[in-house]
């Protein structure tokens, strides 16, 4: 997709009439008219995800993999057809290399305590980004204290982006596991994730690639990326809460053993000794969110619905006009400046501290995310203790913006901070 | 005006920008005899407060730190009212004020410490407000792991 700048397409921020499928977005808040700009904690839901779900409920709920009933076959032809849906919203080659999982958070754990438990040594490395998430540091920071691996942290630049130079040099013969994200939750910066995965592999290593942030706002081709894992949550993606998936490669996931125990990843159970299902079921245990599947099937086909190319066009367009309407705004300073990143606009403001802006903000109906984002090591780096972050997504438009900027200024006349245009 | 404006207002009193621009109190102090860490590690919050005791009254008080307005008020103001009390004054300071923003306020004059009654109406700011006063209750029980809020 071509993400060059251009004019045009300031438009195409207007045009898409995403707004009118979400519901939530006609509530007022505080009095006013909502403009949900924190899209990147979670996005809302539009109608087709609620009623997928609802209607789920209503007629066809049982459970799944065990019932000869009609119902429960029913509801394991909906469980696999949602598997289908994600393998091909991301470009796995076989539906078996998708796990569902509770979310990201889940997927990366299901890693680190599978794959990572049995394949990483005492002195083996871990190579991660100064741009992580805690989920994506956290889980291998617990690995390398249960196995004796060592964690090594990739910089950044200035502007936001991880050194290629920098990366490179700490990849060695080492490096077992590469643990990036597609796209910083902090600040907007797109990775480039293929070529990061060509240099992780030229040494021999695994790649996972955390692709929360990634999959509602670009096409993501897990088999183009080259990567080993890739994980996302639905929530992000405006499915239901409590649903994601995994993607591995057969082979690896072949080789993994079991992590959680229970029904539905057993092939036999004696009290001598179990043998376990194939993937994915070995690593399904227990009754699924069966439900959540079939809501995370139904926000794919909204998005597709949509199309992925005019989602991309959108929120480009609106990125750049709020990183203009933002930057207008005096004694604001942007935090994250990549030349590639989609839309997460993460600031500081001279005087008024994040939380203080997060609540004035909302005042006005405006929701963003104040804080660090779970990402403290990354906020460390800038020297700051957090930022304000607004977050686009499919619904938002230039009247959002327009909210946002209106509400900074508020903030900033109660503070007696605004200065002089 | 509706009223998110004016609990807005409630909140942000020309008292607290004054107490955040110009906080009070706000050095180390190396003669003090306690010390403890507070951290909100929901918002990155961060202080310490010094205290120097002596025959169970707070001769002196100081903090230093980060972090937003109502929390650096609320420790300057915090600081200005517990001088010169006994320590057993400071503890039911401290469940009184935290009643004033959660609870049924009880009837005690609580002099500049009222103008952090707006935080009532914003239950995500609690913390902001009480973080000082929980790190000032572990300085004087000579507790070391750093406080957090409720």
């Amino acid at each position: 997709m071509n993400t060059v700048a251009d004019p045009l397409r300031a438009s195409a921020a207007t045009a898409l009439p995403a707004a009118d499928d979400f519901p939530i977005l006609a509530r007022p808040v505080h009095g006013r008219r909502l403009a949900y700009l924190d899209n990147g904690a979670t996005t809302q839901k539009p109608n087709a995800v609620i009623e997928a779900e609802a209607r789920f409920y209503r007629e066809s709920n049982a459970n799944i993999h065990r019932g000869v009933h009609w119902l429960s076959q029913h509801a394991t032809e909906l469980y696999d057809a949602a598997r289908v849906t994600v393998q091909r919203f991301i470009g796995a080659a076989r539906a078996d290399e998708i796990v569902f999982t509770r979310g990201t958070t889940e997927a990366i754990n299901l890693v680190a305590n599978t794959w990572g438990r049995k394949t990483l040594k005492a002195g083996d490395e871990i190579l991660i980004t100064t741009l992580e998430h805690h989920s994506n540091i956290v889980p291998w920071q617990m690995l390398c204290e249960q196995t004796g691996a060592v964690l090594k942290v990739a910089p950044v630049n200035d502007a936001g982006e991880v050194e290629q130079d920098g990366f490179d040099a700490l990849l060695g013969e080492r490096t077992r596991l590469v643990a990036i994200t597609h796209v910083s939750n902090a600040l907007g910066t797109v990775n480039p994730v293929a070529r990061m995965v060509e240099r992780a592999h030229a040494v021999g290593a695994v790649v996972l690639v955390d692709g929360a942030q990634a999959v509602a706002h670009q096409a993501v081709d897990v088999q183009a990326l080259g990567c080993d894992f890739y994980v996302f949550s639905g929530h992000k993606l405006y499915g239901p809460t409590g649903i994601g998936a995994l993607y591995g490669r057969a082979r690896l996931l072949a080789e993994m053993p079991p992590w959680h125990g229970g029904g539905d990843m057993i092939r036999t159970v004696s009290f001598e000794r179990s043998t376990y299902a194939e993937a994915p079921q070995r690593f399904e245990a227990g009754t699924p969110n069966i439900a959540g599947a079939v809501g995370l099937a139904a926000a794919i086909d909204y998005v597709q619905g949509l199309g992925m190319d005019t989602i991309v066009a959108h929120e480009h367009a609106l990125l750049e006009h709020a990183t203009a309407a933002l930057t207008a705004i005096p004694g604001l300073r942007m935090v994250g400046t990549a030349a590639d990143k989609i839309g997460i606009l993460s600031f500081v403001i001279e005087h008024i501290h994040p939380h203080d802006l997060g609540t004035i903000l909302d005042s006005e109906g405006v929701a963003i995310r104040a804080g660090h984002h779970c990402a403290m090591p990354l906020m460390t780096r800038f020297g700051i203790p957090g930022t304000a972050r607004a977050s686009l997504a499919v619904y938002n438009n230039e009247t959002d913006i327009a909210a946002l900027v209106a509400a900074i200024e508020k903030a900033q006349t109660l503070f007696g901070t605004r200065p002089k245009r | 005006m509706n009223t998110m404006d004016g609990n807005l207002r409630e909140l942000y009193q020309e008292v607290i920008f004054d107490h955040n621009r110009q906080p009070r109190n706000f050095h180390d102090m190396p003669e003090a005899d306690r010390h403890a860490d507070g951290h909100n590690p929901l918002c990155g919050d961060q202080l310490t407060v010094y205290l120097r005791v002596k025959d169970d009254m707070i001769e002196d008080v100081s903090f230093v730190g980060h972090g937003c307005a109502i929390s650096t008020a609320s420790a300057s103001l915090m600081t200005e009212a517990v001088k010169g009390k006994t320590v057993a004054e400071v503890e039911a300071l401290f469940k009184d004020f935290h009643a004033l923003l959660t609870d049924i306020p009880p009837e005690r004059d609580f002099g500049k410490l009222a103008v952090l009654t707006g935080v009532r109406e914003f239950p995500a700011r609690v913390k902001c407000a009480t973080l000082a006063w929980h790190t000032l209750h572990n300085a004087l029980i000579g507790e070391h792991t750093p406080a957090q809020t409720e």
